[in-house]
């Protein structure tokens, strides 16, 4: 039998787990002082039995405002590394105090390459340096700006912020640091003698489906280096999180991957019931998987055309948003909305089902098998398309590991981890359900994989439809938000509570939780903490578009330009879910 | 040779006419792309929207004329306009019906694959004096990608120049009364209809454009009514690739019944509506893989075809005596 990580870590580092009671997920959690984190690390990735071979998350959290703190927590900031076992199917949470004095950490990039994006986020928003990091400049932020927006002490809102003038000279040096010099971002302008094209794409071009610059450093056609630029969706949805409610956030968590509506509501939601302890009744959660699977399908529809799009074929797109379309209209006539139907809620969903909806259902998946069918002979049989796709992009599952890769990437490397079935939530391990795989982990086997997933949770969901357990649509806990309305309103306590409920929503009990789900393209984590207040005092979205897009420059490095749309196309993020 | 006996009325009439189906097929596109993606597409200006095309001309010729500062100007002029000249020279020599014919050249087909070669360098020079980073690898696209498709273009139809004995249009149209050369030679048509796409630049052949990849590739930079003219010269090319077609493999004028100018007009209408339908299906090849079809597949094929056509007419030709 493998031994536990805390028998690890005690008997290697002679370091104790800390107090389990603060962790309402169960995640096995360290204090690691500033000088023994990189050994531990590194023991964790390579040393110890069944190794932590994922750098799951890194965050940083300020901690000077806080007023809740287990006894062995000290420091101004805290920095917290997740890792992720897939031997062991479990977490590890490794934490560093930073005094304000000395805010620097030896970087891990030398072990996960994949902590140079998250590292430079941490820096951007708390300052943190990282020594022996490669390239430590802001990510998300623009370059000029001024301060450290996750830090308590930085405004979370314009007003806050002071008039806002641009002088002339003001305006010359921010267009001065929009100015590009390929040496800033690490490109030679000569190779082998011959001068280097470099090619702007984006913000603004057809190809990037959204906010996002990638930088070319071209040879003829071929890719000689491609840098992505992001930050320009970023629209502080983790600063919004410590100011709005608990319950007022979920609809924020809609617009992260604005393509799959729930998803993200059950992301948070998973993170939020963990730390209060709420099981939404069985029907509730139910509802969940069957709304979160019809958003599965809507947002690997867009994906479909959109990725057919990309590589030249026009139509595809139009019949794939038709479909979705059908969709969209059972969400609207369950929900009321459609791409951001903000349906869940604290403790289970916000209504029951409307009368009629399973007849819905019904159609939709008598519907969708057909049509599927036809895409499969138009689209992934296409002899162009699989000349365009195969051998394209590929990545081993080793590679993507190392990388932060999850979702179908993952599994159309040959792996078929999938946190529906390895870590389920919201009742998932009541269903019989498949977990495609590819082999060659290239763009071919990417889109394949999305395709029978679609067909995979129509299975879910008729499984919901013919299974629809009764019973409540909320839970009657006392912290779930809004509470039952015929539960309120009899006298001057139930209304004083309901009340309360929803003018300064929930108060949940001091803790930190890790939420994590198998999300529309990857996996998609809510880590929070709470202070004992009204809202939470650190929102950490951890999603799936982030990691993959910094693998971009892997995936394209030595191929040519149509390639770069062809694996931008295959990796399915939205810039929402990259910058947040 | 057959002389028209209006030729000023001849010129004007296959003018007018094919600049007509030009602008007609800017509809017609339309309407038949979203028939087959389960669109309405333009149905609001006049019955069918067909005054759709008189709203866009009207647009395109109020727009302002601009032309980027950076660019080469006179260079970036006269580029949309060598297509347009290019393509409608083609015209002249189009057998449309028996008598209807602007110049009866005697090396028509030759003419033709001049003009369409001179039609090269309206693209790359759009894309090169535009001084712009995507028109420039769009220009460069279009030039390997042009030159490399004629080769087998003007090889793929020496078979039908053999069996009709001649390179003049009408004198192949004759030598079809018999059986149409689609038979005969129909590699020779698979291949140059392939070609005819490639130099129209269409999809799935649109690498200088591919709005996806280079959006819109050499002609970025292009707006208003210089703009048009690269649009209109699109599907001039279109007709004058489909109008080919009909005349070497499938009979031109020739059919039963019906006016001879009927059936030249109804293949090529046909001949459209395919052209139609490729962009409406087909993704896009990569470059690379559009050069290596066309140098390692299509060109073999075409000097096979050519040489098995040849060595059949020598053979039966052993009977008769020149």
């Amino acid at each position: 039998m493998t031994e536990s990580a805390a028998a690890s870590l005690q008997s290697q580092f002679g370091i104790p787990a800390a107090a389990s009671d603060w962790n309402k997920d169960g995640i096995a959690t360290f204090w690691v002082d500033r000088e023994k984190l990189h050994p531990v690390l590194s023991f964790l990735k390579e040393q110890v039995t069944d190794p932590y071979r994922m750098l799951y998350d890194l965050t940083a959290v300020d901690e000077r405002t806080r007023v809740h703190r287990p006894g062995e927590e000290k420091g101004d900031f805290t920095v917290v590394h997740h890792l992720l076992s897939f031997e062991r199917n479990e977490f590890i949470r490794i934490k560093t105090a930073l005094e304000d004095s000395a805010l620097s950490l030896d970087t891990v990039t030398d072990l996960w390459p994949a902590a140079n994006w998250y590292e430079r986020e941490v820096w951007d928003m708390f300052g943190i340096r990282f020594t022996g990091h490669p390239y430590l400049q802001r990510i998300l932020m623009p370059a000029t700006w001024e301060g450290y927006p996750l830090r308590k002490d930085h405004p979370a809102r314009a007003t806050e912020m002071g008039e806002f003038r641009l002088p002339q000279a003001k305006q010359a040096a921010e267009q001065e640091a929009l100015r590009f010099r390929p040496e800033e971002w690490g490109m030679r302008r000569t190779r082998a003698g011959s001068e280097i094209l470099f090619l702007n794409v984006g913000p603004q071009h057809p190809g990037t489906h959204g906010v996002l610059r990638v930088v070319l450093q071209l040879d003829g056609e071929e890719i000689v280096d491609a840098v992505p630029e992001i930050g320009f969706h970023h629209r502080g949805a983790e600063k919004m999180g410590e100011r709005q409610t608990w319950h007022t956030y979920i609809p924020y968590t809609d617009r992260i991957d604005y393509l799959a509506g729930v998803i993200n509501n059950l992301a948070y939601l998973v993170a939020v019931e963990k730390l209060t302890g709420i099981s939404a009744p069985p029907r509730a959660q139910v509802i969940r998987v069957m709304l979160s699977e019809l958003f599965r399908i809507i947002s690997h529809l867009v994906w479909y055309g959109t990725f057919a799009q990309d590589l030249g074929q026009l139509s595809p797109v139009f019949y794939t948003f038709n479909d979705r379309e059908r969709a969209l209209s059972i969400i609207e006539a369950v929900c009321g909305a459609r791409m951001h139907p903000n349906w869940f809620r604290i403790g289970g969903v916000a209504q029951d089902l409307p009368q009629g909806w399973d007849r819905m259902f019904r159609d939709f998946l008598a519907y969708l098998p057909r049509r599927l069918a036809e895409y499969d002979r138009e689209v992934i049989r296409n002899r162009i398309f699989q000349a365009r796709t195969k051998g394209v992009g590929s990545m081993t599952t080793e590679e993507a590991i190392e990388w932060g890769i999850t979702g179908p990437a993952l599994r159309a490397c040959g792996f078929g981890w999938d946190f529906r079935k390895k870590q389920p939530y919201s009742s998932y391990e009541q269903f019989e359900f498949d977990i495609p795989t590819g082999k060659n982990g290239d763009c071919f086997d990417r889109a394949v994989v999305r395709v029978e997933e679609m067909r995979q949770s129509l299975r879910i969901i008729e499984q919901c439809v013919n299974n629809m357990p009764e019973g409540p649509y909320k839970s009657d806990h006392p912290l779930a938000t809004p509470p039952i309305k015929d539960r309120t309103m009899h006298d001057i306590e139930t209304l004083i509570t309901h009340f309360l409920s929803v003018t300064w929503g929930p108060v949940i009990p001091p803790g930190e939780a890790l939420g994590t789900i198998e999300a529309a393209k990857g996996n998609n984590g809510y880590y929070l903490i709470s202070d004992g207040g009204t809202n939470s005092y650190r929102t950490r979205i951890r999603t799936p578009s982030f990691a993959h897009m910094q693998m971009l420059p892997l995936l394209c490095r030595g191929r040519m330009i149509p390639d770069l749309f062809a694996v931008l196309g295959a990796m399915d993020y939205v810039l929402a879910d990259v910058d947040r | 040779m057959m002389i028209s006996p209006y030729p000023v009325a001849t010129i004007f009439g296959v003018l007018i006419v094919a600049l007509t189906i030009a602008a007609g097929l800017i509809w017609l596109e339309r309407r038949l792309l979203a028939l087959w993606q389960d669109r309405y597409g333009p149905n609001r200006v006049g019955p069918f929207g067909l005054f759709q095309v008189m709203a866009d001309m009207i647009k395109i010729f109020f727009k302002e004329d601009w032309i980027p500062p950076f660019a080469d100007k006179t260079i970036f002029v006269i580029a949309p306009a060598i297509i347009m000249v290019t393509v409608l020279m083609s015209f002249a020599v189009l057998p449309i019906a028996p008598g209807i014919v602007v110049s009866d050249l005697n090396v028509g087909v030759l003419f033709i694959l001049a003009m369409s070669s001179l039609g090269v360098y309206s693209v790359a020079l759009a894309g090169w004096s535009s001084d712009n980073k995507y028109s420039l690898l769009g220009a460069l696209r279009a030039a390997a990608q042009m030159l490399s498709y004629e080769v087998f273009m003007g090889l793929s139809i020496m078979g039908v120049v053999l069996l009709a004995g001649s390179f003049n249009l009408v004198q192949i149209i004759d030598a079809q009364r018999g059986l149409w050369f689609v038979i005969p030679q129909f590699l020779g048509f698979v291949l140059f209809l392939i070609a005819g796409v490639a130099e129209t630049r269409r999809l799935p052949f649109d690498l200088p454009e591919a709005e996806s990849e280079l959006v819109a590739g050499f002609h970025s930079e292009y707006s208003g009514m210089k703009f048009g003219m690269f649009f209109v010269g699109e599907y001039l090319g279109i007709t004058l690739i489909s109008s080919l077609i009909a005349i070497l493999f499938l009979g031109g004028w020739l059919g039963p019944i019906l006016p001879p100018i009927v059936w030249f007009l109804l293949k090529t209408f046909l001949l459209i509506c395919f052209f139609i339908l490729l962009r409406a299906s087909l993704p896009r090849p990569r470059f690379d893989q559009l050069m290596t079809w066309g140098w390692k597949v299509m060109l073999p094929l075409a000097v096979a075809n050519l040489l098995v056509t040849g060595a059949i007419v020598v053979a039966t030709a052993q009977g008769r005596s020149f």
